[in-house]
């Protein structure tokens, strides 16, 4: 087993009922490195994510994680050993504010002999999210504000701003910039060069051409439930990598997969 | 480019930039009726005079009319206990409707096991077991009675999170399956004559006691402890709460199992307070819980809701009963208006929180 390889995927698939939504997956990603999914609506780019992220269960197929096999019984699990997830649909609660949101579910306590009557440690949550929010370079007028009150670009900076809080091993992005304005979304490629620095590695389903170009290292495209392509940065261009997308090109290697 | 590039200057957190919390306003709407009570009081001609708040004619120590301040409290103390496990339950976007025949079924349980074995010499006319089950430690009943409130609140709960009835249906289920145990338990007599460290529990003000007590307690909870946090996330978006890792089936068991489990004290303090146990008992309660926490300004949706403003909501109920009953207003006409007052109250709030957003 290579060290460097931080995930590691082995024919993963996933079936609801009849419908063959991932099929035989095999990915790779190392330590550092940022790669973007891409491809169509229904390509299977999010079933791929819920299967690594334990979401869904994996039809079958291996996951190796950090050098061992892992089977995640659920997102709490995957988060437990270090795969961070920005959900395509805000995983934030609207009336809790900032330091709530990002620590929703491993909060900071303190009197844990009460169990869960336990005391929450509201003073240290509130300088962690300060100074986990100066590391993302997030800027939020009043951490005290229910995420209700902000814009989708504040939102969405939370749930990014969380999980780069928590010196995850992965991270996952499902579309981040889907629903942001030009600005908005300039703040959270910001945040994503922030993590590409610290070396921390990244995944990012993407439809923005442009964004990928510019963020990540690698782009793997899927088509219909299939890996289709496999391109570094510098061998390919937008052009090329729509080819992929649209099926008017396959990659060799993988056109065995494509024969059904 | 400059919004792009971040620095610590946007990063605030200030206390004085905290909006003021929903609860003022329901305050402030309690002191308004209050005011407007007093008013009727001097303005309508058949009262001559009378005042609603204050102590007009010196047969109190101090300058508040205490004998109608006692009354309000203690009118709504009981249903008020109900509430604050309400208020949990809605929080986390679900509804309990049981509480009410959970309260007479607790009643009636409770009260078999606290009965004494000799009323003035004689045995107890009641007595509805032999004389084993008879003046048994006050501690008996109590726990006979708060497990059984347990025990419906688990199964409501495990319906909810575990089959996903919705908690309408459930707890509406729960509503006739309690009312029916109520009934059955005795075979429909009332059951009395409770010992005296029974009747301790709810004698004179000790309910009012317990209200403000509980009402304390949970309102800790709610605010300073991870069970609070995860209750108003679970409201809040039950989605987010599941994939932070929160176990949202458990704890939803848990909240209508502390819901239920204040009900069946309710159910406990009234049956002492009335110093008899009646199937009929806690008629409507479960309505009025749910009605002085959304006075006090929960949302049904889930989320947003407070302890505080549940007892504020209690208050605000106590205060328009008494006040009507003080104009001299009949009964059927109470009614009709508290049920006026209470869908305005969430008009108002409705309107309110558009405005905020």
């Amino acid at each position: 087993m290579n060290d460097d390889i931080i995930l590691k995927t082995v024919d993963l698939t996933k079936h609801y009922g009849g419908v063959h939504a991932l099929q035989g997956a095999n990915f790779e990603l190392r330590r550092g490195e940022h790669v973007a999914i891409m491809g169509d609506n229904g390509a299977g780019k999010s079933t791929f994510v819920r299967q690594i992220t334990g979401v869904e269960q994996r039809t079958r197929g291996e996951v190796i994680f950090d050098g061992k096999p892992v089977h995640f019984d659920g997102p709490l699990d995957a988060r437990r050993a270090g795969i961070e997830t920005v959900f395509q649909t805000l995983a934030l609660a609207d009336h809790l504010d900032v330091p709530d949101n990002l620590f929703l579910g491993r909060e900071k306590t303190k009197w844990d002999w009460l169990g869960p009557f336990r005391l929450l440690n509201y003073k240290a949550m509130r300088q962690d999210t300060l100074d986990a929010l100066e590391k993302t370079g997030v800027k939020i007028p009043n951490i005290r504000n229910t995420i209700q009150n902000m814009s989708g670009g504040q939102r969405q900076c939370v749930a990014i701003a969380r999980t780069a809080t928590f010196h995850s091993k992965l991270t996952i992005m499902d579309e981040p910039t889907a629903a942001l304005g030009v600005q908005e979304t300039a703040q959270v490629e910001n945040i994503i060069r922030t993590l590409k620095e610290q070396g921390e590695p990244l995944i990012l389903i993407s439809h923005n051409m442009r964004q990928v170009m510019d963020l990540v290292d690698r782009i793997v495209v899927f088509r219909r439930g299939r890996i289709c392509a496999n391109l570094r940065k510098e061998e390919t261009d937008g052009q090329d990598v729509v080819a992929y997308i649209t099926g008017a090109k396959t990659q060799p290697e993988y056109e065995v997969a494509e024969a059904v | 480019m400059a919004d792009t590039s971040h620095g610590i200057g946007g990063l605030t957190y200030d206390k004085s930039k905290r909006s003021l919390p929903n609860e003022l306003n329901i305050f402030l709407a309690l002191v308004i009726i209050v005011v407007i009570f007093e008013i009727l009081g001097q303005v309508l001609p058949y009262m001559n005079n009378q005042s609603f708040l204050f102590d007009t004619r010196g047969r109190f120590d101090s300058i508040f009319n205490e004998a109608r301040l006692q009354i309000i409290i203690l009118q709504v103390a009981i249903i008020g206990i109900i509430a604050l496990g309400v208020t949990q339950v809605i929080i986390t976007a679900g509804i309990d409707l049981s509480s009410g025949p959970l309260v007479a079924a607790t009643a009636m349980i409770a009260m078999s096991f606290a009965q004494t074995e000799l009323v003035n010499g004689f045995p107890n006319p009641k007595a509805l077991f032999g004389s084993w089950a008879m003046d048994l430690p006050v501690i008996i009943p109590v726990v006979i009675g708060l497990t059984f409130g347990a025990f419906i609140g688990f199964i409501n709960g495990t319906f909810i999170a575990y089959f996903r009835i919705p908690p309408f249906i459930a707890t509406l289920g729960m509503f006739l399956v309690c009312r029916g145990i109520a009934l059955w338990w005795s075979g429909g007599n009332p059951i009395s004559f409770p010992t005296e460290g029974y009747a301790w529990i709810g004698s004179g003000m000790m309910p009012v006691v317990w209200f403000v007590l509980l009402a304390i307690v949970f309102q800790l909870i709610m605010k300073y402890t991870v069970y609070g946090k995860h209750t108003y996330a679970i409201g809040s978006n039950e989605d987010a709460a599941r994939m932070s890792g929160i176990n949202v089936r458990r704890h939803k068991v848990t909240v209508y199992m502390i819901a239920s489990t204040l009900a069946a004290f309710a159910g406990i303090v009234l049956s002492s307070k009335a110093v008899t146990a009646q199937a009929g008992m806690g008629e409507f309660y479960e309505l009025f819980a749910i009605a002085m926490a959304v006075i006090g300004g929960i949302s049904l949706q889930g989320g947003r809701g407070s302890i505080i403003g549940t007892v504020l909501g209690a208050m605000v109920l106590g205060v328009i009963r008494s006040g009507f009953t003080y104009i001299k207003l009949d009964g059927s006409y109470q009614l009709m208006a508290m049920g006026s007052i209470i869908i305005s109250a969430v008009i108002l709030d409705q309107y309110r929180q558009r405005n905020k957003a």
